[in-house]
């Protein structure tokens, strides 16, 4: 290969390592970004002078084609859609490395490179990338239609479901071997393709919506993985730079995800918790007396209040009242009060999906306090104010040893001197189970649509 | 197994390394954009689908490729945007 290319390709991975370098920050995380394209745009650029290419009439129909549709759905998307975008964008990632690799299948088959025969290396890396791409491209689809609300966001669990898995794993494996053992039999790579993409379709299916900041994070390793696995194929040394980095880059947050729920990763991929979903009925009865409030008494509260902590959970996504909240934040700000807000890192449908919803509102960053920096301070706030978040918050989670999310680290909201907590109903959260927290002294229910009830709280306020 | 295969997986794993070191640092309010940027650089499959797409004779190598960047490329192209697009919004006070 051409050495002007290959010194492109190393300057170009040394854009994509600088440019997640500069996401370090929120100061510099845009020109990370911006250096990060750069790369991406060198990288094209310099293939395009690659001797295989003879023809552009196809590179440059694709490459509008993608543009257009990849701009449109950048610019369109609403904050509160980015979980389903990064979804399918994961997806498009996967789906076009098994292209790449079947691609070059029939290069090789039709003799159009300059390789004479398959090789060992071939079929296994060929057969790898193709497992890799396709799992990740149907399971980002399922990903999405979750998220969207067209496929069930339900545990989905079905007899057999494990073993069923396991055995088309295995008889991808099995195919494989045959694969290379035959490799100019394509209906072998065919049939490892279909079952590929039919495994996606099952691992992601039984995965419960709110297990889906571990879904995504997962998938978004396997598009990375998937690249790397292209890069073996092609002998091509930045796609396997690029996909490590992102593949290392999925593997941390799910870690993360996994951590913030006290959940293997085995557990979440199997289903679920063993309440959750369709087990239906509360595993635990909570009695007690709840005390609910009325945006006008609590205005007053607020009012009184000195410090002031906002917990905001998927409630305040589905009801897009990060605009309210931000107006809420605004007021009580003008009135001298210490307000920040406390991020649970499973908060929400996607790994730092609070954190960006409240950016759109415009709230400042460094108000966003992570569990661990803020948790704390709780003792000695006077009103946690949880809006829309709900197991996160659960005090059983510290002592109940028979609660499915024992040990699962949680916001102490309850050491505040006042907890106001927004919720439509008494409803039970994703895991199933009655959140105490409701029934304790110190807590306030301040029932209503959460849009609508910050609004309500912030009218009062201004009326005071 | 050759020598060029050694070294791939020498990169491979290298890279695996400074992925981990530098992804560790990125704070957890910038986790949205990090999944969306690093995505964006996973459509670096790009290179290869540009070179399938490019062949001379009209073959199912070449369909496969064409697809291939039309994915790749909405990988990329709207991955760096809607990265761009929610990093703008993060300011501080």
């Amino acid at each position: 290969m051409n050495i002007f290319i290959e010194i492109s390709y190393l300057i170009s991975s040394v854009f994509f390592i600088f440019g997640i370098k500069l996401l370090a920050s929120p100061k510099t995380a845009r020109r990370g970004n911006f250096f990060a394209a750069i790369g991406m745009l060198i990288a094209i650029v310099v293939t395009l002078f690659d001797k295989h290419i003879l023809t552009y009439e196809w590179i440059i129909i694709g490459i509008l084609i993608g543009s257009i549709v990849g701009s449109l759905m950048a610019f369109k998307v609403p904050m509160t859609g980015m979980p389903q975008m990064v979804g399918l964008l994961n997806g498009f990632g996967g789906g076009a490395s098994m292209l790449v690799a079947l691609s070059e299948y029939y290069k090789i088959l039709n003799k159009l490179t300059d390789k004479i025969e398959f090789t060992t290396y071939d079929t296994v890396t060929i057969s790898l990338s193709i497992l890799i791409g396709s799992v990740t491209f149907t399971g980002s689809l399922i990903a999405f239609g979750k998220l969207q609300g067209i496929v069930t966001g339900k545990v989905v669990k079905y007899p057999g479901q494990h073993p069923l898995n396991l055995l088309l794993l295995l008889s991808v494996v099995a195919i494989a071997i045959f694969f290379t053992m035959n490799p100019q039999d394509e209906v072998l790579i065919l049939s490892i393709v279909g079952i590929s993409l039919l495994l996606g379709v099952l691992l992601v299916l039984p995965i419960g919506g709110a297990d889906m900041p571990v879904a995504i994070s997962l998938l978004n390793s396997y598009s990375g993985l998937a690249g790397a696995a292209t890069g073996f194929v092609l002998n091509n040394y930045e796609l396997i730079i690029a996909g490590a980095l992102v593949g290392a880059s999925g593997i941390i947050l799910t870690n993360i995800m996994c951590k913030g729920m006290n959940r293997s990763l085995m557990n979440v991929v199997l289903g679920g918790w063993e309440s959750a979903g369709s087990s239906g009925p509360a595993v635990t009865t909570v009695k007690g007396n709840v005390k609910s409030v009325e945006a006008e008494e609590l205005a007053m509260l607020f009012d009184a209040a000195e410090n002031i902590i906002i917990v905001p959970g998927y409630g305040m996504a589905v009801a897009q009242a990060q605009h309210a909240v931000r107006d809420l934040f605004n007021i009580l700000e003008s009135k001298g009060k210490n307000v920040r807000f406390a991020i649970h890192p499973v908060a929400g449908r996607m790994p730092g999906h609070m954190n960006v919803l409240l950016a759109e509102a415009q709230v400042p960053y460094d108000k966003l306090y992570a569990m661990e920096d803020i948790n704390d301070d709780f003792p000695n706030t006077d009103i946690a104010f949880v809006i829309g978040a709900n197991d996160v918050v659960n005090p059983a989670a510290r002592h109940d040893k028979n609660s499915p999310i024992y040990g699962m680290p949680i916001l102490n909201v309850d050491f505040a001197k006042t907890v106001v907590v927004n919720k439509r109903s008494l409803n039970v959260g994703y895991a199933g189970i009655e959140n105490e927290l409701f029934f304790y002294p110190n807590t306030l229910m301040y029932f209503g649509d959460a849009k609508e009830a910050v609004n309500k709280l912030v009218h009062e306020l201004k009326n005071l | 197994m050759d020598g060029t295969l050694l070294i791939l997986i020498y990169v491979f794993v290298l890279a695996m390394f400074v992925g981990f070191e530098l992804i560790t640092k990125v704070p957890p309010t910038l986790h949205t954009p990090l999944m969306s940027g690093s995505n964006a650089i996973s459509g670096i499959t790009i290179v290869g689908a540009l070179i399938s797409a490019g062949l001379e004779e009209y073959t199912i190598s070449t369909i496969l490729g064409l697809v291939a960047v039309i994915f790749a490329t909405i990988n990329v192209v709207g991955g760096f945007l809607v990265t761009d697009r929610m990093l703008k919004m993060f300011k501080k006070k």
